[in-house]
């Protein structure tokens, strides 16, 4: 890994004027937030690997009925591993990456405001990618307990368990450390005249999730110490005998785990709220009704967070309170939605990559949102609940919605970061291929919910065998067409055509108006702030 | 943008002619058809519950389907007439409060609009008053434990374990037709009664779950929940344990039986007949080849799922009996582990089980079995009187 | 280090190694604590190996901010960024309790009448909605804390000290270094008064009134509580400890002390939690 980064910037450092240590040493003390963010991106995408195949482990076992492969034990842990690895490993790193790299091009700052708490924030992954991961080969293996970890199942998993929670704390310090320095950054470097109403769309949605992050992780460092005490010092939160009970870890759990999901699509939002209005040519429709949209999904999602315990038993008055909060969501996320149509409405529409994968976004994420809200009806959720019908509407949001964003913001910033285009062919064959496969992979999965399928089995009676086959063939093709993303990105480091400051015509904002690639130091006095730059 | 303008059109056509195709293909498998091998909606509903939610969920389908093809028709219209490709120019527009306005408003009034049948579907399904059977579920790693508490049945009491056998689900011979949604002994209700569920668990949580009844609720340990139903047609309804609890979490199906009244009575009753018979004197002596017998059912229902019927266990997490210091050491401390279990394991405590007669056996059994040739005998006398310490 | 023609720059610190060092203190503090706890030899060896390291770190590192911050590398918009820092970490810290007293909370509120209503009669029988209560199954009598002793004196104590950081930072902004260093001193002196009470109340609690971690949920929350709490004030008088060193060393002015108030903005964050500690643990 530390190869191929360096071998990356081969063709950075010749304008740059880069001092320090050089080499191995240049990646690992660095305070560049261009290299952070390399470093996040390459990260992200490896544990992306790393989760993906984790996830074929699992497809393969469920192709056909019986079992074939693992054991039940093994598959609970490639379960709950994909889970943590793919949402803290993968998908989060990805959009701090891109956070790091875009902000202060996007605000004129130099850096981020603490640049080597920055530095930081990244080296705590790996440490807790290494307890997570080599979890597997400890007595007792990696926890099996599906990545909401609940006690007291939780409680009888071997040291495995203690790993990820060990890995928990680190991740949220990165991430508290992280969000720390983008508040800062945000709230005190813009360039003078950037006020917060005329900032880019990818800072708003980041200062928001910041907050989530700040205010949502250490609630889950709460919890997770409490799992630790009622499993080796004989505390009883989660344990009735003591007057404690389980359900209360679920009630911390999802306090944290409904705004991570946001957490999740709030960047995301952000990326394409800058995709679709450049391959539009236009501005984004309804900047300041956007703004408040994200500010309203950050709020409101701190107040629905029972919407995944219908089953548990809270009473009737719980179940009605979180259905009609839950249900509220759908208007912010809707004016989002209808805005970014609006968008396109009349522009001058082109189609390369990073609009075709914004696109995807917009139709899959919006089939997910529409059956979270099936899901948010208690009534119907009762059915539903614990089935494929929750796992194929996660991997909408999180898969089509947040993953794909990501590939639209990796394909419309490439140039910017390699200073080469990318292979537009390939890119949007991969484009392709991820659509089409993901659905194959995927959509199937909603009438297996339908019919009953439960999730978290390695092994299902006989009428889910067809849907199931699908799935899997579909989740074998998308994976191994995300290898093509490897591929396009080495081509655009070695070479390819040599991309202008501005590669898309219709971009708009300061992180254009710098060379590409951009040199190692940007804005390190603050540039005039340009209005025509302006998103709003 | 130089590679903008010289691309191929034809070719885009065909690729949005096949998103299009795509996206009219995955509306078409949206719709709730049902074919026999193809189950696209929920499963037939057999109460009134299940039917109300039934027509809940076909409602929630189309809001959706329409409000889907609402906003992707206009998505399509932008792709189709406002490209760059056909020299359409871009608009300058940004603002509009209006609009903003009207989409803030509409979907409000289509979410009130759903609130009403989905407040009033979930209301019935809570009320779980005025039942006219009662019956404990204890969800146990894995198999479900079932106590009837009112009724004519009231102190019938039993396992109700996964009876697929283990050849199947290892590919070793064909699988049948209820392939892991079968049990020894299923739940017995009379047809059109309110059976009210009382659900608690003895380790971890488990759910007890059946689709055609649109019941589905968490048994956890250490609290009582309940749930309803009241079935509407004899037959067998089938369903799984939903929330993950471990090794065989997939492997602990609830299976009910609704029968007619006539027939529930005539069950009872044989219940009971076997209840007064298998009342055993609990001061029997007992012959160690007898008890090892019986130890060794015992121990292939309850004790094998973990620690193999190998008695080699899945070691580290399920220590194997064949040579086990515990099982080769003092009496006590094997009949303490069995009688209390251990604490943070998924070693439960089966004293709370079994009876002492079984619990004997099983460790008679395990004390003679494989390479642990002890030939020590062990009284359910022996058991009891362990059991208050 | 930054570029003498651009004082007035941002100060973006040179590349440095301590972020490594740090992550590797963590591995090895984490690794260390999942061997002791699993009972695996060596683990505590590990755990000490990894707070060595951290140590290190934390000296090397917070020893090259103070430098840069002595130079006058930091310009009005680093100092700001310090302030916003700081701000949105405590809010971290404050959510990090949140998570406890809602633990508290959660169990008084519903998780123990709830397991003493008629609903749960068939499984615990007889076990009577109170608090403190150890939940239905333990069964060891025990004493729970009082508040009026220990707790309302440490209460004085806590909220003196939030007076005499007060007063030192008058001294600082007045320029009478005499007044900054007695109140930092006094500051520190009733924080480590705190803490000896404290461990003597533990030690009480276990050894006299049968109070232990293991005491149901109200020896859980009691402990979880007091515990994060007891070691966030150890963690406040380290740094007010090392705040006091500087000073003396003739470091912070009337103008330029943000370390000062960052120390003193923690302390105050510790004092109101002890308050919300004092009304929900031990008094009500
Ligand atoms: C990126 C992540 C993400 C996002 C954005 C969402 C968004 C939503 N989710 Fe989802 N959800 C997850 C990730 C996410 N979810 C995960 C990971 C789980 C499972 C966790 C686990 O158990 O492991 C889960 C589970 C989950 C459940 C629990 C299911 C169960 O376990 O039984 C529920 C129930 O209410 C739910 C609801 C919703 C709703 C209402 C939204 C809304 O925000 C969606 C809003 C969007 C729209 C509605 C579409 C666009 C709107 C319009 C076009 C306007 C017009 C619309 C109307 C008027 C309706 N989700
Ligand atoms: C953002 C998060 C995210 C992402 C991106 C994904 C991606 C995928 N997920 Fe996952 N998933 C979750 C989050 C995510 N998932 C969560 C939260 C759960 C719930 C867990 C729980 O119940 O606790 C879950 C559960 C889950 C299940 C349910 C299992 C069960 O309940 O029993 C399934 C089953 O199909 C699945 C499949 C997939 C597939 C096929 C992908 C694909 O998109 C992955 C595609 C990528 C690849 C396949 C990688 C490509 C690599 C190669 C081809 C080669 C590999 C080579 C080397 C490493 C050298 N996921
Ligand atoms: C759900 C899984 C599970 C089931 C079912 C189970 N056990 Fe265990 N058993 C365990 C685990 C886990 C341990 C290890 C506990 C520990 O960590 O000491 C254990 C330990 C034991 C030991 C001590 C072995 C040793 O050497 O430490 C004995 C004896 C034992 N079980 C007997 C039984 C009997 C008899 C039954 C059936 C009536 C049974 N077990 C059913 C999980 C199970
Ligand atoms: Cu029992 Cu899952
Ligand atoms: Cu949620």
């Amino acid at each position: 890994m530390q190869a191929t980064q360096h071998a990356g910037h081969a063709g950075h450092d010749d304008d740059s004027h880069s001092h320090g240590p050089t080499g191995l040493m240049r990646w690992i003390t660095t305070t560049n937030h261009k290299d952070i963010g390399t470093m996040y991106l390459w990260f992200s995408f490896v544990m992306f690997l790393v989760g993906g195949a984790m996830s074929l482990v699992i497809r393969a076992e469920l192709l056909s009925p019986g079992l074939q492969y693992v054991s039940p034990e093994f598959y609970n842990q490639m379960l709950t591993l994909h889970a943590l690895i793919m949402v803290f490993g993968a998908i989060m790193p990805a959009f701090v990456g891109f956070a790091n790299w875009m902000i202060p091009l996007m605000i004129g700052a130099p850096d981020m405001a603490f640049a080597r708490m920055n530095n930081w924030s990244f080296w705590l992954l790996p440490p807790a990618a290494i307890l997570l991961t080599s979890s597997i080969f400890v007595p007792g293996g990696a926890a099996g307990t599906g990545w909401t970890l609940y006690p007291p199942l939780s409680i009888q998993m071997g040291m495995g368990m203690d790993m990820a929670i060990f890995a928990v704390h680190i991740l949220g310090m990165s991430s508290i450390m992280g969000s720390i320095n983008i508040i800062t950054t945000i709230l005190n470097m813009r360039a003078p005249g950037m006020t917060l109403m005329k900032m880019p769309m990818f800072c708003w949605t980041w200062l928001v999730t910041a907050f989530l992050l700040i205010a949502s992780m250490p609630i889950l460092a709460g919890a997770v110490t409490m799992l630790l005490t009622d499993r080796h010092f004989g505390t009883s939160f989660f344990n009735a005998a003591g007057g404690g009970d389980p359900v209360l870890f679920q009630h911390i759990f999802w306090f944290f785990g409904h705004p991570e999901v946001y957490i999740i699509a709030l960047p995301a939002f952000g990326v394409v709220s800058h995709v679709i209005p450049a391959f539009s040519r236009k501005h984004l429709f309804g900047y300041t009704s956007m703004v408040y949209a994200i500010a309203a999904i950050g709020l409101i999602s701190f107040f629905v967070w029972a919407h995944h315990m219908y089953v548990t038993g809270i009473p009737l008055t719980g179940q009605l309170y979180f259905m009609y909060a839950t249900m509220l969501i759908a208007i912010p996320t809707g004016v989002k939605v209808f805005n970014w149509v609006t968008t396109m409405w009349r522009g001058s529409l082109s189609f390369e990559t990073p609009m075709l994968f914004a696109l995807g976004f917009l139709v899959l994420f919006t089939i997910g949102g529409l059956t979270g809200l099936v899901l948010a009806m208690t009534a119907v959720d009762i059915q539903l609940q614990d089935t494929y019908y929750v796992v194929a509407h996660f991997h909408y949001v999180m898969v089509a919605g947040a993953l794909f964003s990501a590939y639209a913001g990796l394909y419309f910033w490439l140039p910017k970061w390699t200073g080469h285009m990318y292979n537009e062919g390939l890119g949007k064959l991969h484009f392709w291929l991820s659509m089409i496969f993901f659905n194959i992979a995927f959509f199937p999965q909603h009438f297996l919910g339908l019919a009953g399928m439960p999730r978290r089995i390695p092994d299902y009676a006989q009428q889910f065998a067809d849907f199931n086959q699908i799935s899997t063939i579909g989740s074998f093709g998308f994976g191994i067409s995300q290898l093509l993303v490897l591929v396009v990105v080495f081509k655009a480091i070695k070479g390819g055509a040599k991309a202008e400051a501005r590669p898309w015509d219709g971009a708009r904002g300061l992180e254009w108006t710098v060379p590409s690639p951009a040199p190692h130091h940007t804005f390190e006095d603050p540039p005039a702030f340009d209005p025509a730059e302006a998103h709003a | 943008m130089a590679h903008c303008t010289n691309r191929n059109r034809d070719r885009n056509r065909l690729r949005f002619g096949s998103m299009g195709l795509l996206i009219a293909g995955l509306l078409g498998m949206f719709s709730n058809i049902a074919s026999a091998a193809w189950e696209f909606g929920l499963q037939d509903p057999m109460t009134a519950t299940a039917r109300h939610v039934y027509e809940l969920h076909s409602l929630l389908l189309w809001v959706i389907v329409v409000i889907f093809i609402g906003v992707f028709a206009v998505v399509t219209w932008s792709i189709i007439f406002h490209r760059k490709s056909k020299g359409h120019k871009a608009a300058d527009f940004h603002d509009n409060t209006t609009v903003e306005i009207v989409w803030t408003i509409v979907p409000t009034l289509i979410l009130i609009a759903i609130a009403f049948p989905a407040t009033s579907t979930l209301v019935q399904m809570r009320d779980t008053s005025q039942p006219e059977l009662t019956i404990k579920a204890t969800g146990y790693q894995w198999k479900w434990g079932y106590e009837y508490v009112t009724g004519d049945a009231a102190g019938v009491k039993y396992m109700s374990v996964l009876s697929t056998p283990r050849e199947q689900i290892e590919n070793k011979s064909p699988k049948g037709e209820h392939y892991l949604l079968e049990v020894d002994r299923p739940l017995v209700v009379p047809v059109g009664k309110k059976v009210r569920m009382l659900l608690t668990a003895s380790d971890v949580i488990h759910t007890w779950s059946v689709p055609a009844f649109a019941v589905k609720a968490d048994a956890v340990p250490g609290f009582l929940r309940d749930t309803w139903f009241r079935a509407e047609k004899e037959g067998t309804y089938r369903g799984q344990c939903s929330e993950l609890c471990g090794k065989d979490h997939g492997f602990m199906p609830v299976v009910v039986e609704v029968v007619s009244v006539e027939k529930y009575a005539a069950w009872v009753a044989d219940q009971k007949k076997e209840m007064a018979a298998a009342a055993e004197d609990p001061a029997k002596i007992w012959k160690l080849d007898e008890l090892v017998a019986r130890g060794e059912k015992v121990y292939a229902a309850t004790c094998a799922a973990c620690h193999q019927p190998t008695g080699k266990g899945l070691p580290p997490v399920f220590p194997a009996l064949d040579g086990s210091k515990i099982v080769k050491g003092p009496k006590a401390a094997h009949l303490d582990m069995v009688l209390k279990g251990k604490a943070g394991t998924a070693m439960a405590a089966f004293g709370a089980q079994m009876s002492d007669t079984d619990i004997a056996a099983v460790v008679a059994y395990e004390r003679n079995a494989w390479s642990n040739k002890l030939g020590e005998v062990i009284q359910p006398a022996e058991v009891k009187a362990l059991r208050g310490k | 280090m930054s570029h003498p023609a651009a004082a007035n720059r941002y100060f973006v610190p040179a590349p440095s190694h301590w972020p490594l060092v740090g992550s590797l203190a963590l591995l090895l503090l984490a690794s260390g604590a999942v061997l002791t706890m699993n009972s695996i030899a060596n683990g505590g060896f590990v755990l000490m190996g990894g707070f060595a390291v951290l140590a290190v770190m934390l000296f090397g590192w917070f020893g090259r901010v103070i430098g840069e911050a002595e130079s006058g590398s930091y310009n009005l918009q680093v100092d700001r960024s310090f302030r916003w820092a700081m701000a949105w970490f405590i809010f971290s810290e404050v959510m990090f309790f949140a998570a406890f007293f809602g633990a508290l909370f959660y169990v008084r509120v519903l998780s123990v009448p709830d397991l003493a209503s008629a609903d749960q009669a068939l499984l615990w029988d007889g076990f009577k909605n109170q608090w403190p209560s150890a939940g239905p199954a333990v069964k060891d009598p025990f004493t729970p804390m009082h508040a009026w002793g220990i707790p309302a004196i440490n209460t004085l104590l806590l909220l003196s000290s939030g007076v005499t950081v007060t007063w030192a930072h008058w001294g600082l902004i007045a320029n009478k270094r005499q007044q900054l260093i007695i109140g930092l001193a006094l500051t520190i002196l009733l924080g480590l008064v705190f803490i000896s009470l404290q461990a003597y109340e533990y030690g009480e609690a276990y050894s006299h009134l049968n109070l232990k971690m293991t005491t149901g949920v109200y020896g859980s929350t009691f402990y979880m509580l007091t515990g994060f709490h007891g070691f966030h004030v150890t963690l406040g008088a380290t740094m007010l400890i090392v705040i006091l060193l500087r000073t003396v060393k003739g470091h912070f002015t009337a103008e330029r002390h943000f370390a000062f108030e960052a120390v003193a903005w923690y302390w105050h964050f510790v004092d109101v939690v002890w308050l919300g500690l004092f009304v929900v643990v031990y008094w009500l």
